[in-house]
């Protein structure tokens, strides 16, 4: 706790040595331009940083403790209160490791309907980097823009699923409802308009004066640090390695789409920024070939195993036995077999990563989240030294993080 | 001699309207709320979707300040840790008078489903609420309606006095 009446200021693990004008920052952990709670103490010399330290734990609740304690289906809302901006990577990455636990084999359909989702979030995740990005460096035009396609999305989402933001779309051994009316044209329009938007984007930022000073060659990451920080996602592939989950170890129906994946060698925060706008642009190219694949599919949505998985409601009401095991469910929760398994995924941010250890039990016996987020912000202590106050906005912007993510 | 006289009560009466130093203050007070932003966890994006392009929250008014100096309305919006309980305290301290709080989500509310170690069951329990926001995440609409809400309550105060002190849980 901090005392008053002293002038040193007095913070827990941590010890300043000053002997010189060095002055310490504090920014955050209530900033508008930190994306969340992060609060980093930044050590200056003038307006040079010389050292930066991330202090983290604002927004720690307590979720793989809570995992713990939860039946497996009852931990699926949570998930969503991760990375909130992409909520339905949260719930796959969670319904996958649970389903690779178990042995479930998803139906066709529901693995469409999950592949739109997942690619719908991406693109809401991207946009939403670029609006706010934009809007801490000072472009606010983009960010009503960007916020604008986002909205689009979102209605698409809640016709789906009813939610906007904290989706809870994705089940554990499928997804629990089909498509509705008009979703898949409502998607083609939504489609169709995005590469004139995306352009104008980029017409706005990517011949603007102030964009590319704030953004070329500030924050350099380069391959070795990004690889020993741990990165992954666009931080990881902006350094020059191409790494993309989606394509090294193929979940879902990606090795059935043609997608590319962006690399850029430089390293800056303008190669990231050049990356998301690929990137979206390839996420509107897989959920064309995907909503092909819709049509010839047959219309199962959960995975049939009675033993996990609540059978359809039709069987529910009709027969005696599945509505009893529907009810041992519900109350008691499924029992994984013993074991442990590590499932990850590329969130829109990174590798997301669960690990599960389950002992038979109907309660995971330990949940490890490997959230992208963490990572990246911890690179910030190598990153931000010798650049200057205002890159640490575009910096952090570029890194992408948030919070729920990073502290759980 | 021009045989002019007004007859102040004919025709609409007085180009004047009559009302309280009250009434004005507070009229002027509620139409333009100026907002901390206090965006803590998932209920701060659609705080922002509200002050974005659909949602338009300048349309009443609200414009999201960053400094508490500047701010008379304080959006909580997402959980509050008790990491984070210290200078949430502090800011609402630092927002001059007269100041108001929306809680916006289960968790600002109560802790919503984060019932642990970490997380402060209810931001009433730090400083004193005006208006209850439920939802997890709450829409943008509600968010609205909320500040709406909040201007009728505003407008029943009176404004002279200095705010009594309002009630910790």
């Amino acid at each position: 706790m901090q005392q008053p009446n002293r002038l040193r200021p007095f913070f827990e693990n941590i010890t300043f040595d000053r002997s010189d004008n060095e002055l310490i920052l504090n920014f955050g952990p209530q900033h508008p331009s930190a994306h969340g709670q992060l609060r980093l103490m930044l050590h200056l010399q003038q307006e040079q940083i010389t050292k930066a330290h991330p202090d983290i734990g604002y927004l720690h609740r307590g979720m793989e403790k809570m995992a713990e304690n939860m039946i497996y289906n009852e931990f699926m809302p949570t998930t969503d209160r991760m990375d909130y901006i992409a909520s339905s990577s949260n719930n796959y990455g969670f319904a996958l490791a649970v389903e690779k636990l178990i042995g479930l084999e998803v139906p066709r359909r529901a693995k469409v309907i999950r592949m739109m989702l997942l690619e719908m979030n991406r693109l809401m995740s991207h946009l939403f980097w670029l609006a706010t990005t934009a809007l801490d460096i000072g472009a606010m035009t983009v960010f009503l823009f960007a916020f604008r396609e986002r909205e689009y999305l979102m209605d698409l989402i809640e016709d789906y699923c009813g939610a906007r933001l904290t989706h809870a779309a994705i089940r554990i051994g499928g997804v629990p409802l089909d498509l509705p009316d008009n979703f898949i044209a409502d998607l083609r329009k939504f489609l169709d308009k995005l590469p004139e938007n995306i352009k104008d984007y980029e017409d706005l930022l990517d011949s603007n004066r102030i964009w590319k000073m704030r953004m070329e060659n500030v924050g350099v990451i380069s391959k070795e640090m990004a690889l020993s920080w741990g990165c992954s996602g666009i931080m990881l592939r902006a350094s020059g390695i191409e790494w993309d989950i989606r394509k090294e170890e193929p979940y879902e129906l990606y090795d059935e789409v043609e997608f590319n994946v962006p690399v850029s060698d430089k390293g800056d925060n303008y190669a990231r920024y050049k990356l998301y706008m690929a990137e979206m642009r390839e996420s509107a190219k897989i959920l064309h070939q995907v909503i092909d694949m819709y049509a010839d599919t047959t219309p199962e949505l959960m995975a049939h195993a009675p033993q996990y998985i609540s059978a359809p409601k039709i069987d529910i009401m009709t027969q005696n036995y599945s509505l009893m095991q529907h009810f041992v469910l519900v109350t008691q929760g499924m029992r994984p077999p013993v074991g442990e398994v590590y499932v990850a995924t590329e969130s829109p941010k990174g590798e997301l990563g669960y690990y599960i250890n389950s002992q038979g039990d109907a309660y995971p016996y330990r949940l490890k989240l490997r959230a992208p987020s963490f990572w990246h912000t911890g690179i910030l202590t190598d990153l931000l030294p010798g650049h200057y106050i205002p890159d640490v906005v575009a910096i952090i912007g570029t890194t992408n993080i948030v919070f729920g993510e990073v502290d759980r | 001699m021009a045989q002019h006289q007004v007859n102040y009560l004919k025709d609409g009466g007085l180009p004047v309207a009559l009302t309280t130093i009250d009434k004005v203050v507070n009229w002027g007070r509620s139409n333009s709320l100026w907002a901390l932003t206090y965006g803590l966890a998932c209920c701060g994006i659609e705080m922002m979707a509200s002050g974005a392009s659909r949602y338009d929250f300048d349309r009443f008014g609200t414009i999201f300040r960053a400094s508490p100096r500047q701010a008379e309305l304080m959006i909580v919006a997402g959980t509050l840790t008790k990491k984070h309980a210290e200078f949430i305290r502090r800011l609402y301290d630092q927002m001059t008078e007269p100041k108001w709080v929306i809680s916006m989500g289960s968790c600002a509310n109560t802790g919503g489903m984060f019932n642990t170690y970490a997380t402060v069951q209810g931001v009433d329990r730090v400083i004193p609420v005006d208006l209850y926001l439920p939802g997890c995440a709450p829409r943008p609409e509600t968010l609205q309606y909320a500040v709406l809400l909040l201007q009728q309550k505003i407008r029943r105060e009176s404004a002279s006095r200095a705010q009594k002190p309002k009630r910790l849980m």
